[in-house]
């Protein structure tokens, strides 16, 4: 069996682990960074559309370019690179911590490690977690499946298709079949929003004229041995007009209705998890309730764009960096998600220090305001030109804003979004 | 003329207001583009109205080991009218490994000054 000694293993070695490693590297602590694929960048690899990089890297780059300039940046500095192992255990003892995975190189690995970052990312949900009736045809993929067929693979995953949900990798995907030679029926959305970007509803459908049906369901699917069609049902007040049913020909479903943070290691060593988020419960410095493994990008929350995800990573590789360098334990006080704000990461913040958070709107709304307050008494406002749940919206608190209120024990920080 | 569009240069997704004088012959600098939170933003605007682009990303043959679609992309966005076209010329390319990022696949497309070029290396 091999055996690795290390301060901190990094689990997955798409974007998120790749910048919490070079970051801990980067100051000096040994760190191994463990990958399942045999190449390193995650998801990046088949999201061969552009847009990624402008925050980070100020130009727009595609997901593979994001990548390998992250896994030069990796591969150059001190961290050890695993490829090929999938972690499928977390021992959790008080003196250490012991990860276990399997290659099929070296049979079972063992890290042995004093801190871990959890960088999972995140699956998708499929057929089974949305319920959709009908008969079970081949033809029914969830739509990074199908990129995955396309981009990387070279398969056409069919030549009529119908979407559902309209996510960005949905969104992303209508795009793509119809470039790589499909046609693209519609696009179906249970919300009466769309649930990707603007621009991607602007370059990926309103382009190609692909009709975008809000507020609609497949309430069935045809096909014996293959897909042969779908019915598609508007919603009326949240109920099925069934009488205004129609039906779509297609030989293809593309199903892009979310993704879930990939936790199943996580829960196994013991981490909380947060029902709004199906991510990790994190103070504020991305710690989970298991001292010592902290969790960042996709498998915390679900992030729009993979920048953020870096952003959030690279701090996260700060505070590993910060708790092995000292045993001093900064204050946490909690946060909780206010009116109108599904969730906010991180779940608790740190006193005397400047604070970063992330959170989803739970409505769509022009000209509205972030609202900050501890204990009721507002500390921070700022207008939002444009809300809606699929944009992630992020805020800096500067020290100066909390310290004041340091002193009590049970400070509470909630965050508003007022239209 | 007012017409309202969100910007595609980036994720943010600004909200747009363009507006132009009908009366005159539409020149670029004509267009006034409000809303845009970047200096795209009023390149975009303008585009929209007189010729719209996008950048084209496609995948193409490659005899690599590891895997038989190389990703590539338009080093900058070519006119809406022309994709089709492209993506074909695209899909007649059978690449041969060693090849790297950046490396031009098709030169100067059409006398555009758009390159196609790959978007991952491989070695092999």
């Amino acid at each position: 069996m091999k055996k690795v000694n290390k301060e901190v293993l990094v689990i997955g070695g798409g974007s998120a682990g790749m910048a919490a490693a070079s970051k801990i590297a980067d100051k000096g602590h040994s760190v191994a960074i463990v990958e399942r694929e045999t190449t390193m960048g995650g998801i990046l690899n088949q999201c061969i559309h552009n847009g990624f990089g402008l925050h980070r890297f100020k130009e727009e780059l595609t997901g593979p370019e994001y990548a390998e300039r992250y896994s030069k940046i990796i591969t150059e500095s001190q961290a050890e690179i695993f490829l090929g192992i999938t972690v499928t255990e977390i021992e959790n003892n008080e003196t250490n911590k012991v990860v276990y995975g399997f290659s099929s190189e070296h049979g079972m690995v063992e890290f042995t490690v004093k801190t871990i970052v959890l960088a999972m990312g995140c699956r998708e949900r499929n057929r089974g977690n949305i319920g959709t009736p009908g008969t079970r045809p081949a033809g029914v993929y969830t739509a990074g499946l199908a990129q995955r067929f396309v981009n990387i693979d070279g398969y056409m995953p069919g030549t009529k298709c119908v979407i559902v949900g309209s996510g960005d990798i949905g969104l992303i995907m209508a795009r793509r079949m119809v470039w790589a030679g499909a046609q693209v029926e519609g696009v179906v959305e249970i919300q009466p929003y769309p649930a990707g970007l603007t621009r991607n509803i602007v370059q990926c459908l309103n382009d190609f004229k692909i009709p975008l049906h809000l507020s609609h369901v497949i309430s069935k699917i045809y096909g014996k041995d293959r897909v042969e069609g779908v019915d598609i049902t508007p919603l009326e007040n949240g109920i099925e007009a069934v009488d205004k049913t129609f039906h779509v020909e297609c030989d293809t479903v593309l199903l892009s209705v979310g993704l879930v943070p990939d936790n199943e290691v996580s829960k196994k060593a013991g981490v909380i998890i947060n029902n709004e988020t199906n991510g990790p419960l994190v103070d504020g410095k991305l710690m989970t309730n298991i001292d010592g493994i902290f969790a960042c990008g996709n498998v915390l929350h679900v992030h729009d764009l993979v920048d953020f995800v870096t952003e959030e990573s690279e701090r996260c590789g700060d505070y590993v960096c910060e708790y092995l360098e000292s045993e001093e334990r900064s204050d946490q006080y909690s946060v909780i998600a206010g009116s109108n704000v599904k969730y906010v990461i991180p779940n608790k913040y740190t006193g005397n220090t400047d604070n970063k958070f992330y959170l989803r709107s739970m409505i769509v709304k022009n000209d509205a305001q972030l609202v900050v307050s501890i204990n009721g008494n507002e500390v921070y406002r700022k207008k939002q030109r444009h809300i809606q749940p699929s944009e992630m919206i992020s805020f800096s608190l500067d020290k100066k804003m909390i310290s004041e209120l340091d002193t009590f024990k049970d400070n509470r920080l909630e965050v508003s979004l007022i239209g | 003329m007012k017409k309202e569009m969100i910007c595609i240069s980036c994720p943010i997704g600004c909200h747009l207001n363009v507006s132009w004088d009908e009366d005159k012959e539409l020149e670029l600098e004509q267009i006034k583009v409000e809303g845009n939170k970047c200096s795209r933003g009023i390149t975009y605007g303008r585009e929209e109205i007189l010729s719209p682009k996008r950048v084209i990303t496609a995948t193409c043959s490659v005899d690599s080991i590891y895997m038989h679609r190389i990703p590539v992309k338009t080093t900058s966005a070519v006119n809406k009218e022309y994709m089709v076209d492209l993506l074909e010329e695209i899909y007649k390319l059978r690449i041969k490994t060693p090849i790297k990022t950046g490396d031009v696949l098709i030169n100067n497309y059409k006398n555009t000054g758009v390159n196609i070029v790959a978007t991952r290396s491989l070695n092999k």
